[in-house]
């Protein structure tokens, strides 16, 4: 239990996806203009991350991983050369089917996330966070918890964003620096903000 | 006269498609800088020059290769299923580099983790891809691409350089801080290797560049 409060805690503040590894930068500066677009985008994220991270788990575990086969009668097959390919395809039939469950049911939600849902397939952060699961060997519960922190910590960071960008639009910027150098910038400082919390020690 | 004659070659040269492709994506229009595209996986690799620069290589010949495929196939690819195919031919390009760099560069490979994979989503391959391959014959295809990714990796390079100097004295590994600046009480700037030194470089870069362009035309 300890150790699944740590990786939440970990994966949204200190190993913040976005600002401790630079993934989901695109989105991130393309959308966080408006603060509204911004908090969709990022409930958007922790969806989609919440649900394709323990597919891509179960389906790296059962079909690619050595010897993963061992079920079907092939324990000598070793396919994890195939997890990017396969990683994109769930990530990408999974934001589908999303999208299409979100129209049917919920008319309302759709037409406040529907606009985000396509940009979510080619977010690295939804790969990246698949591709850290396998490399960090974590089980399923701390996937789980993993994905869902993960999205939680970056939708954290493009609301902060959103909200400083609305700010500095009442600051004296230097003409070069406008625009996308103040806001690599001010992801920086933030970057060192997050970065504060890695002296607290459960 | 083969003076003129060398005039004129160069002056054709200049007004070939392939040459313009190459000036667009090198200075005009570097993917980083101006697009804005395609700094997710980037970042991350700068600590050191010889990462970036394995990346900026591979990412070169992803980009390059995946251009001339996507745009000899272009005729081939049904409209409505296109970023499916795409997603597709880059994701080959990039298991065979990944594969490759596992082979042949362990080390690297092993410090460069996920962001080999993570050229998948690189929004600079498939914005290439998506823009540019579509709609125009192969061997311009390649060469954009190709210049793409040079410009891309320049960028890379260029913030690993310094993150690398700043960081920890040392170029591609060799110490070039002279031993006395430290004895004078010189100390490695520690925020360098810590993800926030990579944005704030990144952000003087364009500064930089802003103010030189800017500069130019008035």
């Amino acid at each position: 239990m300890e150790n699944l409060i740590s990786i939440a805690l970990n994966s949204i503040f200190v190993g913040n996806i976005l600002l401790a590894y630079f993934l989901g930068m695109c989105s991130f500066l393309a959308i966080s203009k408006n603060m509204k677009t911004a908090t969709g985008l990022g409930i958007a994220v922790v969806f989609v991350l919440t649900v394709t991270t323990p597919v891509n788990w179960l389906i790296y575990h059962f079909l690619l991983a050595p010897g993963a086969l061992a079920w079907a009668g092939f324990p000598e097959v070793d396919l994890s050369y195939l997890k990017l390919v396969l990683f994109i395809a769930t990530t990408a039939a999974i934001v589908q089917a999303l999208e299409m469950v979100i129209d049917r049911y919920s008319p309302a939600l759709y037409a406040s996330l529907g606009v985000f849902l396509p940009l979510i397939t080619v977010n690295c952060a939804i790969l990246g966070v698949s591709l850290f699961m396998v490399e960090r060997a974590y089980t399923f519960p701390e996937t789980a918890v993993y994905g869902a922190s993960s999205g939680i910590g970056w939708a954290l960071a493009i609301i902060t964003m959103s909200a400083i960008q609305k700010k500095l639009r009442y600051a004296d910027v230097p003409s070069g620096l406008q625009g996308f150098g103040i806001n690599m910038i001010t992801t920086g400082l933030m970057a060192i903000g997050f970065m504060l919390f890695a002296g607290i020690s459960l | 006269m083969p003076d003129a004659v060398k005039r004129n070659r160069l002056q054709r040269l200049r007004k070939s498609p392939s040459y313009k492709a190459l000036a667009k994506a090198l200075w005009e229009a570097n993917p980083i800088s101006k697009q804005i595209l395609g700094i997710c996986s980037s970042l991350a690799v700068t600590v050191q020059m010889k990462t970036a620069l394995v990346m900026a290589v591979s990412l070169t010949l992803v980009v390059a290769f995946s251009s001339l495929i996507i745009s000899s196939l272009r005729r081939a690819i049904p409209p409505n299923i296109r970023i499916m195919v795409e997603v597709t031919v880059i994701a080959t390009l990039v298991v065979l580099a990944d594969e490759c760099l596992r082979a042949f560069m362990y080390e690297v490979s092993r410090q460069l983790s996920v962001f080999v994979g993570l050229i998948i989503t690189n929004c600079i391959v498939l914005g290439r891809a998506e823009g540019y391959a579509l709609s125009n014959p192969p061997w311009r295809s390649f060469v954009d691409g190709l210049a793409n990714g040079i410009g891309y990796g320049s960028v890379l390079v260029g913030v690993a350089f310094f993150r690398e100097l700043l960081g920890s004295g040392t170029f591609f590994g060799y110490p070039v801080v002279p031993p006395f600046f430290y004895k004078m009480g010189y100390v490695n700037n520690g925020l360098m290797r810590l993800a926030p030194g990579a944005f704030i470089i990144i952000g003087l870069f364009v500064w930089l560049e802003h103010t030189m362009l800017s500069k130019k035309k008035g």
